[in-house]
């Protein structure tokens, strides 16, 4: 009853062909909007920017780009850390070499040099399928985190290799570095995840992501009806790249503002947590990646402030069982919903448009 | 339709109770970011443990500093940086002194403690260069540098060999992150100026892996190791030290790589392992006297009380006693028991742990003298070498405190905090 189409008649083409074809729709995703750009910025205080707003943001975009390369183009890639690592020095290459540049443009450019390296890396994808091909991009992850940890000139020459960032402006207002109000911070992301989602949902709906579903489903099938496997498979690997690198772009300037390429963009600590995202939130869909980087991003958050500052227990073992309860819980969704989270929501949406009677 | 009201009732109860958990705080807040789960647990544990004793010993004591009691309210971290920068948001408010525990974290938190206004103190560890007062404000390391260590431990394998170690070869063994990766400048500038051949073989994080590294170590036959390890590399490295028969009294660890759990697991093979360290072994101290009595007796102990004595637990109380004597010296500069951050600083920057006021403390001889000054965050510089003597199970110290080449450190220092000033746009300050 909620969520009926009914008395909405469409008069063109194009309002038919609308992201989102129902008026609730449009007003609780406008609502939305109205919320995350004009009340939260008002609201943000550092604790929520820090630890739960802004990883949320950069790891939804990252997982938007698995979410294109695994969920609709079907390559499993576990290279999204090192993929992160390249946006991220990009970044401080640029930045140290060019000092007036306005940042968007730096995070832009070191997406578009990830997605050139993603390119490189999305050959061995042609000739190798499934897992084969999670294992190539195994290699990618470990070869690229080495290569920043090898080669001095990433870091700049540094005695330590971490690399730090220095403040960057954006319309006057800091964004990067130690400065940065929470508001800032939060709403340069916020800017970049919308403008990036958008861009990703269209491509999705339009030809280039039917091709990629359809190298999904059959690609032998695919390659005969006329997709061509080549350039579909290096375009869902340069695409997805440039999202995962705009994301560790954000990861690095923005997000941590001093990054060590071993601990920071470990295969445990990206590549594992965005695959699950994208499981657990849904593959193939894009509410999916939100739902599944908010999942992830805030659990852990979460489950320690239910334990240790409600419940009263101590931190060391509030952490074992956030552990524990942390897996039991991925085991629970994919069990209760093996299409994740989207697809319990669309599930909901089915019920709704028919509540409250049952048939 | 009930479990819906369920979860809709639960909600609120949470929503309500979660107003209620903000406390006032009149005491002083210490927050701990500790690892007692993860690969560095072994060495995070005791180190843990250790501050907390001594918070809760000079609150049962002395009520406190100043009559102000101590709260240290313990965040995980894991030693995982992103978790350190969250425990380090949720806590800072009103919080004395950050003690991250890691030199990652410590990378992370200098800029952002510099602006929020809250005191950074990295013992031992963390950035070589925030020992430069003028740089660094609000960041403190005392009493001593990796860079010192390097050159001590340098110096003290020169005074094995009688001055001259030309042609010499010396692995350094170390994690490869920013933590494993500060001494490498020291000793490749000491490598040019003694004539030694530097070889230098990084061990990935957690570091269990280590079998081509020791591999390398058995073809090429170093003269010395020294180490730069934490959790659990420490342990592996030196059984696997022990298991290729290398002469464990040329395996040299800094401080962070000589303490019991480090050396215990390779047994009888660890005998004769040397490490550097900044305090004493042992648990003959009025600190620990005092420990037993107001803590451990009345079965307050932190964790399982089973690492009382132990180098990391003494460890720990050193750091906690500065950091309390740094809050006593601000409550005398500024003539108030409620001190602020800001004050807190001041108090840190004034501390002067003379012999005198450590055996006030019940730490005589526990550890070299030094004072934090304007310029000089970094103490003294001082350490010594403790061997390990598996058959009695006990540390023994066999030099007495030195110095390193503080030519080649001062120099470093002040070409890493000119440059990190330049990049920050920092005013030097102490003018």
């Amino acid at each position: 009853m909620i969520y009926k189409e009914t008395g909405q008649y469409k008069s063109s083409y194009k309002s038919d062909h609308a992201i989102f074809p129902l008026i609730q729709d449009k007003i609780a995703f406008g609502t939305l909007m109205l919320f995350a750009f004009l009340v939260v910025p008002f609201f943000i205080d550092s604790y929520w920017e820090k630890a739960i707003l802004v990883p949320f943001l950069i790891f939804s975009l990252a997982a938007i780009g698995l979410n294109i390369l695994t969920g609709y183009c079907g390559q499993v890639s576990l290279g999204t850390g090192g993929f992160m690592a390249v946006g991220a020095f990009s970044t401080y290459k640029i930045m140290t070499s060019f000092p007036d540049l306005n940042i968007m443009i730096i995070v832009l450019v070191s997406g578009l040099i990830t997605a050139a390296v993603g390119i490189i890396f999305g050959l061995p994808s042609l000739r190798i399928k499934g897992f084969y091909l999670a294992v190539a991009t195994l290699a990618s992850q470990f070869f690229l985190v080495w290569l920043f940890n090898k080669v001095p000139w990433f870091y700049n020459y540094s005695a330590t290799g971490q690399i730090t960032v220095s403040e960057r402006l954006f319309f006057g207002v800091p964004v990067t570095g130690a400065t940065a109000p929470p508001y800032a911070t939060y709403l340069f992301c916020l800017i970049i995840v919308v403008v990036l989602g958008f861009a990703a949902k269209n491509m999705i709906r339009s030809k280039i992501g039917r091709s990629w579903m359809a190298i999904r489903d059959m690609d032998i099938a695919a390659e005969i009806i006329g997709v061509p496997p080549l350039k579909t498979k290096l375009s869902a690997f340069a695409i997805s790249s440039f999202f995962i690198g705009v994301s560790g772009a954000l990861y690095f300037a923005v997000f941590l503002g001093a990054i060590e390429v071993t601990e920071s963009f470990d295969i445990m600590t990206i590549s594992f947590p965005v695959l699950f995202m994208i499981i657990i939130g849904g593959l193939g869909s894009m509410l999916g990646s939100f739902l599944g980087a908010g999942f992830i991003v805030t659990l852990p958050i979460g489950l320690k402030f239910i334990m240790v500052d409600l419940i009263g227990l101590s931190a060391v073992t509030a952490k074992h069982f956030e552990i524990t309860i942390w897996g039991f819980l991925m085991i629970v969704f994919l069990i209760v919903e093996p299409h994740g989270l989207a697809r319990l929501w669309s599930i909901t949406k089915e019920k709704l448009r028919r509540w409250p009677f049952p048939y | 339709m009930r479990i819906k009201q369920l979860i809709v009732g639960m909600t609120a109860t949470v929503i309500a109770i979660s107003s209620y958990v903000e406390i006032a705080v009149a005491d002083l807040k210490f927050p701990m970011l500790v690892y007692r789960t993860g690969a560095y647990a072994p060495n995070g544990i005791p180190n843990a443990d250790g501050f907390v004793d001594y918070y809760k010993m000079i609150n049962a004591r002395d009520g406190g500093i100043g009559g102000e009691k101590i709260i240290h309210p313990e965040c995980e971290t894991g030693y995982k940086t992103q978790v350190g920068v969250e425990c380090y948001e949720k806590n800072k408010k009103d919080a004395m002194v950050f003690q991250p525990m890691s030199t990652g974290i410590t990378y992370q938190l200098i800029p952002k403690a510099t602006s929020d206004g809250v005191t950074v103190y990295s013992t031992g560890y963390g950035r070589t260069s925030a020992a430069n007062g003028k740089v660094f404000k609000w960041v403190f390391n005392a009493p001593v540098t990796y860079w010192d260590g390097a050159s001590i431990a340098v110096r003290h394998v020169l005074k094995q060999n009688l001055g001259n170690i030309k042609g010499k070869k010396i692995a350094l063994v170390y994690h490869n992150s920013a933590y494993g990766k500060e001494p490498i400048r020291t000793l490749e500038t000491l490598a040019k100026k003694h004539g030694y051949k530097l070889m230098l073989l990084p061990v990935d994080h957690p570091g269990q892996e280590q079998k081509s590294t020791w591999l390398k170590i058995r073809r090429a036959k170093p003269d010395y190791i020294l180490m730069w390890g934490w959790g659990v590399m420490n342990s592996v490295a030196v059984k696997s030290a022990a298991s290729i028969k290398f002469p464990m009294e040329n395996f040299i660890g800094i401080w962070w790589s000589g303490s019991e759990n480090d050396v215990l697991p390779a047994g009888q093979g660890a005998h004769g392992y040397k490490s550097l360290t900044f305090n004493a072994p042992g648990t003959n101290y009025q600190v620990h006297r005092d420990i037993k009595k107001y803590v451990h007796d009345k079965g307050e102990a932190s964790g399982d009380g089973s690492h009382f004595g132990e180098v990391l637990y003494n460890r720990g109380l050193f750091q906690a006693m500065v950091q309390v004597e740094a809050a006593a010296v601000a409550q005398k500069i500024h003539g108030t028991s409620k001190i602020t951050a800001a004050m807190y600083r001041d108090g840190m920057e004034a501390v002067d742990l003379n012999a005198k006021r450590m055996e006030e403390l019940g730490f005589k001889d526990f550890a070299p003298p030094f004072k934090n000054t304007c310029e000089n965050h970094g103490g003294s510089g001082l350490a010594a070498v403790q061997q390990w003597d598996a058959k009695a199970k006990k540390w023994n110290m066999i030099t007495e405190y030195m110095y390193g080449d503080k030519d080649v450190v001062n120099k470093l220092i002040a070409e890493d905090s000119a440059q990190y000033a330049k990049e920050q746009k920092i005013a030097q300050r102490c003018n």
